[in-house]
């Protein structure tokens, strides 16, 4: 079936036969498998949207076909053309009329449009850099395609959405055939989304084959011809979008999009024993808002009861986890922890009143990778080190009981957290701030985010056992099967608000999962 | 895509100490990599020495053995090392809180202003219990000012703290200069007034040489950072916001309060050295007295791998070429001694990814 569109608002056909790309890749990166056989079929003229996960590998894969990434295995082919896999860099890439405009952008700030375009490839008279024609003929190239650029602008001043226009006029005055644009809407504000999406579809009119790499479905749905869905590396399937609907909007199958994005393969977990009915609230938010990014958010849980924050990641998750501990400032509204407000405490102060926080990024925010295992089971836990001197036989008995109840390999106190798998490290984090006296309220933000199994079953009982012990739990999580599995209620996040809410026997039900994907992909309001 | 703190993107100089500062696993990659940089840059002004036709072998030997043997050499090079190791500790402790304190210098400088201007306000029958601690206390005292106002502009400004202490390093000199010529310098003279005789530092001897009892001053402070730093909560706020701030909020630490209170007391140390050039050595406040001793604290911390003994140490060391390379004038112009230490800090740079390689292979 080929996607050449009738109907009552003809889209433009597809302009020849052929496939854009075809690729089938493989990538890995030390101690991580990206992509193992990822299939990519795009043909010419259309918009091709590329959709997953995060951590699915989208953008790994568009790397290796632009040339930026090297792909370890597989093939690909250009516009027919086999290419070698090895070799395929930016340059030849470049020459093939692969342009790519990247997720946050990748301009010299303090360099003008037209400097940043030539950038690498700058045209010279004599000794001096040509700037004057390259400049006309992108204004020239902006004007007929409908994308305004000014030239001689400072790229690092521009709004988001104009510094990405002047990016794809680049792309296009280099004479890009084929333009990949890597989740270009996460940046933009909605009426630059629309913007860019009506651009998007007048330069495959013209002949130009997109790549849109997305997470949301509202987006594909607008714009796309055919849609490739990516899971854990993957090709899962490629939709095409019908011929018979009357309206483009129609023509997908968001649905079934979005059940291959998260996938059903896994079996339903056992439904998780309900909090005691007149439980106090243990966390309050009411009318929380952070810049743009949170809007008005309410939300209450109760002592023993596991709350699960579901959504696509960049919906304001971060923010609500952020504003919670206390590390973002607040642009209004309450929260109250155990009865307290603490809009404006300190970390510290939060903490105290029984707070436990298990940052997203053990990494940066959860970890110090340079201090060992003990030290940072011990981290800002003045109960085990003591108030000045610290109490070294104590800390290392509270290492060794929390290394011996998660399991924590290797079970050297004393090695550095750096050298710990993640799965290991994300358990040194769960171990301190679980390990809490008088814990009233946990959150945990992504607490299983690229861990290995075994370490996810610890990570679950041991938030199970806090709720049973009558903490409050707050589990923000990009995994939907996670929250399903842990959680007595889940809350869905979209664009910084709550847009939706399943609880109890509703969560157990088959259709929960597809409900609930379809309000974080905005497919259906709540 | 992490934040980085409050105050926006680091600028590249930011970034430069922390290439001194990759952590290994042990006293012996850090040992290792200090006389490495040692061997590397004794190796590198040799060649400079074979350049300008002098014998290396016999110059360094001729250095070892007056030094060694000459009680004076011995006690300058003490007295040096005294006030390297206090600049020394001052930098280390704040590069490990991830703040560059190049203004141990102008601290050093409000040391001496402070200490020599309440030395000679003291009555002169002020018995030393009581003026000794004051000046002292008045040294640290002014050199936590001037780092607590870096630090504080840091934090709640934003204002790199390399540029901030660059221009109180100016600053302080011009303050120190001016009321030197309007209360303080004796007529026609740079130097000021003699201190209260209860302030003064015995000297230790060793011909007649500057060393004097503020080395038991710095070795206090060494013992004192070496707790603070190792054995208690505060030490490891400041080891954690200098190596994952991140880390350090969510845990609760207040990363702004800890550098503040890092500056002041990076400041504190470096003023102490003023107890060793005013109290031990001059006796009165003196146009530069002092100079340079921060600048070679910066060198200090970087060979003695921000460890307070490894301070030390590398203090002991600094202060061996600058008196060593005195001693041996006639053999060798004394500017190529002195960029020896320049050398000295670049071999340091050098050497840490060397070592962190063969780290990482083993």
């Amino acid at each position: 079936m080929t996607g050449a569109v009738t109907g009552a608002k003809p889209e433009p056909k597809p302009s020849a036969t052929g496939d854009m790309i075809a690729a089938e890749l493989d990538k890995t990166y030390p101690g991580c498998v990206v992509l193992t056989g990822a299939k990519l079929a795009v043909r010419r003229g259309t918009v091709h949207a590329l959709v997953g996960e995060n951590g699915a590998g989208k953008s790994t894969l568009v790397k290796i076909i632009a040339g930026i990434v090297r792909g370890d295995a597989g093939t690909l082919e250009i516009a027919g053309k086999p290419v070698a896999v090895a070799a395929w860099d930016r340059r030849a890439a470049r020459a093939a009329g692969v342009g790519i405009v990247q997720q946050h952008g990748a301009s010299a700030g303090t360099l003008s449009v037209v400097e940043n375009a030539v950038l690498g490839v700058e045209p010279l008279r004599g000794p001096l850099v040509e700037l004057e024609a390259t400049a006309a003929a992108m204004s020239e190239l902006g004007r007929r395609i409908g994308l305004p650029v000014d030239p001689w602008a400072e790229a690092g001043r521009l709004p988001l959405g104009a510094a990405q226009r002047a990016e794809i006029v680049a792309a296009l005055h280099h004479g890009a055939k084929l333009l990949i644009l890597d989740e270009p809407t996460a940046v933009l504000t909605p009426i630059e989304v629309d913007g860019l999406l009506d651009t998007l579809r007048r330069l495959a009119a013209e002949g130009t084959t997109i790549v849109l790499v997305t997470h949301k479905l509202d987006e594909v749905r607008a714009v796309a011809d055919e849609v490739t869905v990516l899971r854990a590396g993957k090709t899962v399937t490629t939709f095409t979008a019908s011929a018979e609907g009357v309206y483009r909007d129609a023509r997908l199958d968001v649905a079934a999009i979005a059940r291959a994005m998260v996938g059903t393969d896994l079996p339903p977990p056992p439904p998780p024993a309900a909090p005691a009915a007149d439980a106090r609230a243990v966390l309050e938010l009411s009318g929380v808002q952070v810049g743009g990014e949170l809007q008005a958010i309410d939300l209450r849980v109760r002592a023993g009861e596991i709350v699960g924050v579901a959504g696509v990641d960049g919906n304001g998750q971060r923010e609500l986890g952020l504003a919670i501990a206390g590390l973002v400032k607040l642009g209004g509204g309450a929260i109250r922890i155990a009865g307290h407000s603490v809009a404006h405490a300190a970390p510290a102060a939060r903490l105290a009143l029984g707070l436990a926080h298990i940052p997203e990024d053990r990494q940066h925010g959860g970890l110090w990778l340079d201090a060992s295992v003990a030290d940072n089971l011990a981290l800002g836990r003045a109960d085990v080190t003591g108030r000045l001197q610290i109490d070294r036989a104590r800390v290392l008995a509270h290492a060794g009981a929390q290394i011996a109840a998660l399991d924590i390999r290797p079970g050297d106190p004393t090695g550095a957290a750096r050298s710990l798998s993640g799965g290991n490290q994300q358990k040194v984090v769960i171990g301190r701030e679980l390990s809490r006296p008088q814990l009233v309220c946990v959150l945990a933000a992504q607490p299983t985010r690229g861990v290995d199994l075994g370490a996810v079953v610890r990570i679950h009982d041991r938030l199970r056992a806090a709720a049973a012990a009558g903490a409050g739990v707050l589990v923000i999580s990009a995994d939907l099967d996670e929250l399903l599995a842990l959680c007595h209620r889940v809350v869905v996040m979209l664009r910084g608000r709550i847009v939706g809410e399943r609880e109890g026997a509703a969560l157990q039900d088959a259709g929960a999962r597809s409900a609930l994907g379809a309000l974080m992909t905005g497919v259906e309001a709540a | 895509m992490m934040p980085r703190g409050d105050s926006g993107p680091d600028p590249v100089w930011s970034r430069l100490p922390q290439a001194f500062r990759i952590p290994f696993s042990g006293t012996r990659r850090e040992l290792e990599t200090a006389v490495l940089a040692l061997l590397a840059s004794i190796a590198i002004t040799s060649v400079l020495m074979l350049i300008s036709g002098k014998a290396p072998g016999h110059v360094w030997w001729a250095m070892l053995t007056r030094t060694t043997s000459d009680p004076y050499v011995l006690g300058q090079v003490l007295y040096k090392a005294t006030g390297i190791a206090l600049t020394g500790l001052a930098v280390s402790l704040a590069l490990e809180a991830r703040l560059l304190n190049i203004g141990a210098e102008g601290q050093v400088t409000a040391g001496v202003l402070a200490c020599a201007l309440v030395g000679t306000a003291l009555p002169a029958g002020t018995p030393a219990l009581v003026a000794i601690p004051v000046c002292v206390v008045a040294a640290a005292g002014a050199g936590a000012a001037v780092g607590a106002t870096i630090g504080v502009l840091r934090v709640w400004r934003g204002a790199h703290e390399v540029i901030t202490s660059i221009m109180f390093n100016a600053i302080v000199s011009g303050i120190a200069l001016y009321l030197g010529n309007r209360v303080m310098f004796r007529n026609g003279t740079t130097t000021g007034a003699p201190i209260a005789p209860g302030a003064e530092l015995s000297p230790l001897g060793f011909g007649g040489s500057s060393a004097n009892t503020s080395i038991v001053l710095a070795a206090l402070a060494v013992l004192v950072v070496w707790w603070l730093r190792g054995r208690t909560t505060w030490g490891q706020a400041w080891r954690a916001v200098g190596q994952s701030p991140e880390a350090a909020r969510s845990a609760g630490i207040s990363v702004g309060k800890v550098q503040i209170l890092v500056m002041t007391g990076s400041g504190a140390l470096a003023g102490l050295a003023a107890a060793n050039f005013v109290m031990g050595h001059k006796h009165a406040f003196e146009e530069g007295l002092g100079r340079g001793t921060g600048l070679l604290g910066i060198s200090a911390a970087l060979l003695g791998r921000m460890h307070p003994v490894g301070v030390a140490i590398a203090a002991l060391a600094l202060g061996f070429l600058s008196s060593g390379g005195l001693a041996v004038g006639d053999l060798v112009d004394k500017e190529l001694i002195e960029m020896l230490q320049g050398v000295v800090v670049l071999a340091v740079a050098a050497a840490v990814p060397w070592v962190r390689r063969a780290e990482v292979a083993a």
